[in-house]
């Protein structure tokens, strides 16, 4: 291993494959910051730029970078504009964006910055020590635990109910599951659900849905009601960015929120089809379910730790979906698929081999994530001043701003002006969701995850023949009783919780 | 009865559509072949349509108790009073979202952007024009020129006839 270590730290010093770290982490996190484009599109744009380059180990460098950029950029416009443009930055909002309305944004891209760091960090030591035994592990998922592993996603939802709105919460997720059916389904090529309408034959776009139910609902309330961004106690006013730093006990509370999120999120990683997005909303959910019940309260109101989960979660897990990829030649992510189609242009077949035949490949690639993550914090942490300061811009002209790439976001996804409408009408659904206290979070949960759980259970079911692959394979039916405790878990405490002050009242 | 209520009896209404065409129109439409698998493509959303019904049911009766300790709204706005928050313009932001999506293409990307910036800035109550203009000028086509150009995604930018 030290041996390889040298041969990717020759390689990745080199100065023109860091030329290409710095310049695809600054072009991911530019455009990766523009709500809409996630990292998919954005490695796809470069993956021309990528072949030109002619020599493999550049091009991978230059693409990570550029990936990395991109989730980082994307947490930038989730906690500043509460547009979260990639699946895996939407749990960054929940906290993320409460904290810049609270006048705290420095410190919110503060902790994003720090977390990410350390999630991508510590992901690329696991990488490099686990890569091989990994892959092993991996391929003991089969269908049926994927299909577990996506109920323990959705009972995630319990951790965004208040208390005593789990129903509410588990409405939503329904609701977001029976929209990512409408369209093809990939059983049968027929068209499920689209009213005979053409445009709704491949479904909903997720960006359309995501920018409808966290930005346009958001810049409703600006308008409706100018308090609400008038809310902040110092930087979103005057425009200056003086609270960067973190005091020690915020410190001290996201450590071990990093050190758990690191590891979970890189496991999570690991499994192909998991990735990013499952590992930022089980973070989020499992450091609530951990927190004591004062830090609980904070959740979804501007916890430090409930932004610093989902950060590190998916950095992490962005690292550990290399290791299908470089060991196995399997794509764990929509990403990496894209990323094994750039490798095979370029002539390399990622795959047990990859080690053996070019280890340069291989270790350069993680001695780049190391310098990626590097360059990252050290370019984003001084940039942040200037990266906030897009909350000074007054008010009449931030929001059409705001609702302009909203629109922009769903349109070039699509490339169809259909889509815009659906965004207004879904927009105003949203806003009347949140009148009503509904969280709209488990919605896009389940819209996500829909198309990937249904697909899991219906091979699940096709291989055994009806419902019995739960009883038969132990790992699947551990994973839904899981699933199940962690829905459970919410009610259970509020009903302690009545009980206690019951007791209390009577004077136990 | 509340607004959350009501969500959920329309939401359990909702259901019952989307069962009712699970159930009883998707299967006729399947090839016969398909028809001898354990599962078909109206499997998953029956199961969502009944879990559905049934989770709507729990909170339009309120069969799920609160807690004493009501977490604070998501929202600081009250929706019993609308009137006393700046809704219409809000709704013309709306209206005018739909105009955009309309022109666009007509329009062209160019004119139609400039002109939802400007026209969105005079809502909510900018006056400077002198301002207004060249700021929405300058970040359409800064933003149109990084779409196109750089990104290679093609949005058109002069209205149809020029095209």
């Amino acid at each position: 291993m030290l041996e390889g270590l040298m041969i990717g730290l020759q390689t990745a010093i080199n100065p023109f494959n860091l030329g290409m770290v710095i310049f695809g982490c600054i072009i991911g996190t530019f455009i990766g910051m523009l709500p809409g484009l996630g990292p998919m599109s954005i490695i796809a744009i470069m993956i021309p730029v990528a072949i030109t380059l002619g020599d493999p180990t550049a091009a991978l460098i230059l693409l990570a970078g550029v990936y990395y950029g991109a989730i980082f950029g994307g947490s930038t416009s989730s906690i500043l504009l509460n547009a979260p443009g990639v699946a895996g930055t939407v749990a960054t909002s929940f906290d993320g964006y409460p904290m810049a309305r609270k006048g705290q944004a420095g410190k919110a891209l503060t902790i994003a910055a720090i977390s990410s760091f350390m999630g991508g960090t510590i992901g690329a030591i696991l990488l490099m020590i686990f890569a091989p035994m990994l892959s092993s592990v991996a391929l003991l998922f089969h269908s049926a635990e994927y299909f577990a592993l996506m109920v323990v996603g959705l009972s995630a939802i319990a951790a965004f109910a208040g208390t005593g709105q789990v129903g509410k919460a588990v409405m939503m997720t329904i609701l977001g599951l029976m929209m990512a059916t409408v369209g093809e389904g990939a059983l049968a090529a027929m068209p499920r659900f689209t009213a005979g309408i053409l445009d709704l034959q491949s479904g909903f776009s997720f960006i359309t849905l995501a920018m409808a139910m966290f930005a346009l609902p958001e810049a409703l309330f600006l308008v409706m009601n100018p308090m609400r961004s008038a809310q902040g106690s110092g930087d979103d006013q005057s425009g200056k960015i003086d609270n960067l730093r973190i005091n020690r006990t915020e410190a001290r509370a996201i450590a071990p929120v990093i050190g758990r999120q690191s590891v979970q999120g890189f496991f999570i990683g690991v499994l192909p089809g998991a990735g990013a997005t499952i590992a930022s909303f089980l973070g989020y959910a499992v450091e609530r379910n951990l927190a004591t019940k004062e830090e609980q309260k904070e959740f979804g109101k501007g916890s430090v730790k409930g932004l610093a989960a989902p950060e590190t979660a998916n950095n992490a897990a962005c690292t550990g979906s290399f290791v299908p990829l470089l060991t196995l030649g399997i794509p764990g992510s929509g990403t990496t698929a894209i990323l094994l189609g750039a490798l095979i242009a370029l002539n390399v077949t990622p795959g047990p081999r990859l080690m053996v035949d070019e280890p340069q490949v291989f270790w350069a690639v993680i001695i780049s994530m190391y310098i990626g993550n590097l360059v990252l914090l050290v370019l984003n942490l001084p940039l942040i001043p200037y990266i906030a300061k897009i909350l000074a811009i007054p008010r009449n002209y931030l929001i059409p701003f705001i609702l302009f790439f909203t629109l922009m976001g769903a349109y070039i996804g699509q490339n169809n002006a259909t889509e815009l409408l659906i965004l207004v009408g879904f927009g105003v659904i949203a806003t009347i969701l949140r009148f009503a206290d509904y969280p709209l979070a488990p919605l896009l949960i389940g819209f996500i995850l829909g198309t990937m759980l249904e697909d899991n259970f219906s091979r699940s079911m096709q291989l055994y023949g009806g419902l019995d692959f739960i009883l038969e394979r132990p790992m699947t039916l551990g994973l839904l009783v899981l699933a199940a405790l962690l829905v459970m878990l919410p009610t259970f405490r509020a009903a302690r919780a009545r009980n206690r002050a019951k007791g209390v009242a009577d004077g136990d | 009865m509340a607004l959350d209520r009501w969500i959920a009896l329309i939401f359990v209404g909702m259901c019952c559509a989307y069962g009712y065409a699970a159930f009883f129109t998707m299967d006729q439409l399947l090839p016969p072949f398909m028809q001898r698998n354990p599962v078909w493509p109206s499997t998953f959303p029956k199961v969502l349509a009944v879990a559905g019904i049934i989770v709507g049911l729990v909170v339009v009766l309120g069969l799920e108790k609160q807690s004493d300790e009501k977490e604070p709204s998501a929202t600081d706005i009250n929706y019993r009073r609308l009137q006393d928050y700046n809704t219409g313009q809000a709704i013309g932001l709306l209206v005018l979202m739909v105009a955009y999506a309309l022109a666009l293409r007509p329009v062209g990307f160019i004119a139609a952007t400039t002109l939802f910036l400007i026209v969105g800035s005079f809502l909510l109550g900018e006056r400077k024009f002198h301002v207004m203009i060249p700021v929405s000028a300058v970040a359409t086509f800064i933003v149109w020129y990084l779409v196109q150009e750089v990104l290679g995604i093609f949005l058109r930018p002069w209205p149809f006839f020029l095209a």
